[in-house]
């Protein structure tokens, strides 16, 4: 469709001016055109440059981005407005939200530093999350679909174009049954390659080409034209971070490199793990990769090559069964007066609920009060205070540690137990929480009995409140316990 | 308008009832019978009767090949299912047969296209499992009536959507139930709606599915019915017990 003039009207809507005028589409800033006022939100229109009648893909991917905008909800997507029949006056008009993309941040004079690059990073794997947990992959992330705002919680992603996504209710409109590469080069994960699409991981690659990108100002495998060029990724490692930025901390290389893995099951299981890693750069398990500088050796490479030359299409997992098969597991551990009975239960618990599936990953985290660190003392200090709780949960976790499952250990500070238990499992998409039924120590008793129900109420995920029983109670020994704390 | 697509619904009454009860609170205005309304089950009088009477207030019907069956039942009993037949057709009255025998193989409304199988050959009653078989049914049907964008079908027992892909190639997709599916009508569709009454994938509820052409929308359902009922009347009419285990395995 040719450009619309200022002021002219489509379908009841005015438009005010254009925008963006892209190679697929034009996407002009729109009011309603008998005065209704903005739905709360102003509002863009897109209208694709080719009619129907054309046939070709991108009235495909424009159909495909109608579909799903629709049913999408969350602060990570443009809220949908309507859109025109296809046939007749195709168009889609959504929220117009203003910001810049990620494209600002990479052409900054100055590489990021990598506080930066993580917040960046977690907005990005927060609302990939986000889109995933809505059985949708986004299948095309780069650096102009990403748009970054402030929100009162940090800087917050708000992804665009879902003209190349894919959504697991739906048929899939743009798979062929010779499967062929969709998505942008530089930015696609190595099985869209192969033609695979619909794996969540799929998006964590190219969050991890965005990364990469941050930390070095190079592109992790070019932009290639080819299809040969297109199959490198297959097997091949990127050049270390560190060797374009020596500086750079082994912890961000390792997530990066660990994000841009050949093969989709080596990446982060979820982007929920991915936005975890950004946000406690400390317990990142680091690997050999992590200190690298040199690029991986010709003979890995070669061997690589000859596995990938087999890589072939296999349908992939619904992205939102994929995402509960990884769960993220939080157990909230009383800071004292822990009896044994209560510790050895909650370990049975949560080792329960990690399960035997590789992925989970374990949140081990105590609440300690304000006031327990104090900055004149050296032996009171913040430091010195949470080191010691740190080796108190690493040696309660010692015993769950199964290979495939990764723990960490967070110590936090607040007079409000639940308050800060509830954020820190909204803030890292935990899946499952997992604390005491009663509480424990008869000073705080009265205040802390609400404590799990609290949580349990406000908590955005499942909660499982754990009784104490030892192993061994039926010896008659620390019979009692239970009724005695449960009741408190 | 709403139209509620069923099929396969073979003489069960308790899985065509609470299908129908679905379908009016789903806000169907129309039905379309797809054919096999008999067979298997223990109440294939009762069944043709209530269809009979929507088809009177204006539902679409066709017919199957069991249908064709109980009309002329074989004379030599091979199979299990030529059993069913021979009961089938004592059961119904010389009108409701008659009614049977008279229905046809296809209709074609607009663009809507019911055909009982495959639309290639109808009276051969092919399978349309892959999405091969589907572009020839979907081929057939166009070569016949250019305008009809969705061939509804049943036969088969499950719930399959065919769609073209980006190649032009048909692609299959298996429905997830009761979520709406975008079925714009400037591409064709060809959708299976699964079996009322005689599901066959592992779980008991019936099939059926719900086409919104002023949305374009298709919802495919699962319908959970008193299995135990329809099992119980199988077994005292004295019909061969696989009929009835085979309701309770959904198999």
């Amino acid at each position: 469709m040719k450009l619309l003039e200022d002021g002219s009207v489509l379908d009841g809507f005015r438009v005010l001016s254009c925008l963006h005028s892209g190679g697929m589409a034009h996407i002009y800033r729109v009011v309603y055109a008998d005065g209704t006022p903005d739905p709360g939100f102003p509002m863009a229109m897109k209208v694709p440059r080719m009619a129907s009648g054309d046939g070709a893909e991108n009235i495909v991917s424009f159909e495909v981005e109608c579909h799903i905008l629709q049913v999408l909800s969350g602060p990570q997507v443009p809220r949908f407005v309507a859109n025109g029949d296809l046939e007749r006056v195709p168009y889609l008009v959504m929220e117009y939200v203003q910001g810049d993309t990620l494209e600002h941040w990479l052409d900054q004079p100055e590489p990021q530093d990598e506080a930066t690059i993580a917040a960046l990073g977690m907005a990005m794997a927060r609302a990939a999350h986000a889109l995933h947990k809505q059985n949708t992959v986004h299948l095309d992330l780069k650096p102009a679909n990403v748009l970054l705002r402030e929100s009162g919680s940090g800087l917050q992603a708000l992804l665009l174009d879902f003209g190349l996504s894919h959504h697991a209710h739906y048929p899939d409109l743009l798979a062929e049954q010779l499967r062929k590469a969709v998505g942008s080069p530089a930015w696609i994960a190595p099985e869209q390659v192969v033609g695979v699409r619909g794996d969540a991981r799929s998006d964590i690659f190219a969050i991890g080409v965005m990364l990469y990108q941050l930390c070095t100002g190079h592109l992790p495998f070019g932009a290639p034209r080819t299809p040969a060029g297109l199959r490198q990724r297959l097997w091949a490692d990127p050049v270390p971070p560190r060797k374009y930025r020596p500086a750079l901390s082994p912890w961000l290389q390792e997530v990066v490199l660990r994000c841009l893995e050949p093969e989709a099951a080596k990446r982060y299981p979820s982007a929920a793990h991915l936005a975890f890693d950004l946000a406690h750069p400390a317990q990142v398990q680091l690997s050999a990769r992590s200190h690298n500088t040199l690029p991986t050796p010709f003979r890995t490479h070669a061997l690589r090559w000859l596995k990938a030359a087999g890589m072939h299409y296999q349908p992939s997992p619904i992205a939102s069964e994929q995402i509960s098969e990884v769960p993220i597991v939080m157990v909230a551990l009383p800071y004292e007066n822990a009896t044994d009975a209560t510790l050895y239960s909650l370990r049975q618990a949560a080792a329960r609920s990690l399960g035997l599936r590789p992925g989970a990953r374990l949140a081990c985290v105590t609440v300690i009060p304000e006031g327990l660190t104090n900055t004149s003392d050296e032996a009171r200090s913040e430091t010195s205070v949470h080191r010691r709780y740190l080796a108190w949960l690493h040696h309660w976790a010692q015993a769950l540690n199964y290979p495939g499952h990764q723990t960490s250990c967070h110590v936090l500070e607040s007079g409000n137990v639940a308050q800060v238990l509830i954020d820190y499992a909204v803030g890292n998409h935990v899946h499952v929480i997992v604390m005491g039924a009663a509480t424990h120590g008869l000073k705080t008793q009265r205040l802390v009995a609400t404590v799990p129900i609290k949580v349990a109420m406000a908590a955005p995920c499942t909660v499982i409140l754990v009784k104490q029983a030892l192993p061994f109670a039926h010896l008659g020994s620390v019979g009692g316990l239970d009724e005695g704390e449960a009741s408190g | 308008m709403r139209i509620a697509v069923l099929s396969d619904v073979h003489s069960n009454w308790h899985a065509l009832e609470a299908c129908l009860d679905h379908a009016h609170s789903q806000g169907a205005q129309a039905f379309a019978f797809l054919g096999d309304l008999v067979g298997y089950g223990a109440y294939p009088a009762q069944v043709v009767e209530r269809i009979m009477a929507l088809a009177d207030e204006g539902a679409l019907v066709i017919q199957g090949n069991h249908d064709a069956m109980a009309v002329s039942p074989p004379t030599a009993l091979t199979h299990v299912g030529d059993h069913g037949a021979a009961w089938t057709h004592a059961q119904l009255s010389p009108a409701q047969r008659a009614w049977l025998a008279g229905l046809p193989l296809t209709v074609q409304q607009g663009p809507l296209l019911l055909v009982h199988a495959s639309a290639e050959r109808p009276e051969r009653w092919r399978y349309v499992t892959d999405s091969l078989a589907a572009q020839h049914s979907l081929d057939a049907a166009s070569a016949q009536w250019p305008e009809v964008r969705y061939i509804l079908g049943g036969h088969v027992h499950q719930q399959t959507l065919y769609y073209r892909g980006a190649d032009k190639r048909l692609m299959s997709f298996a429905p997830q139930a009761q979520v709406p599916i975008p079925v714009p009508a400037h591409r064709q569709w060809l959708a299976t709606v699964g079996s009322v009454g005689q599901p066959r994938d592992g779980r008991t509820e019936a099939m059926y599915a719900l086409l919104d052409l002023g949305r374009a929308h298709l919802h495919f359902f699962r319908v959970a019915y008193d299995v135990a009922a329809a099992v119980a009347a199988i077994c005292a009419a004295g019909l061969p017990p696989f009929f009835a285990d085979r309701l309770e395995r959904g198999q």
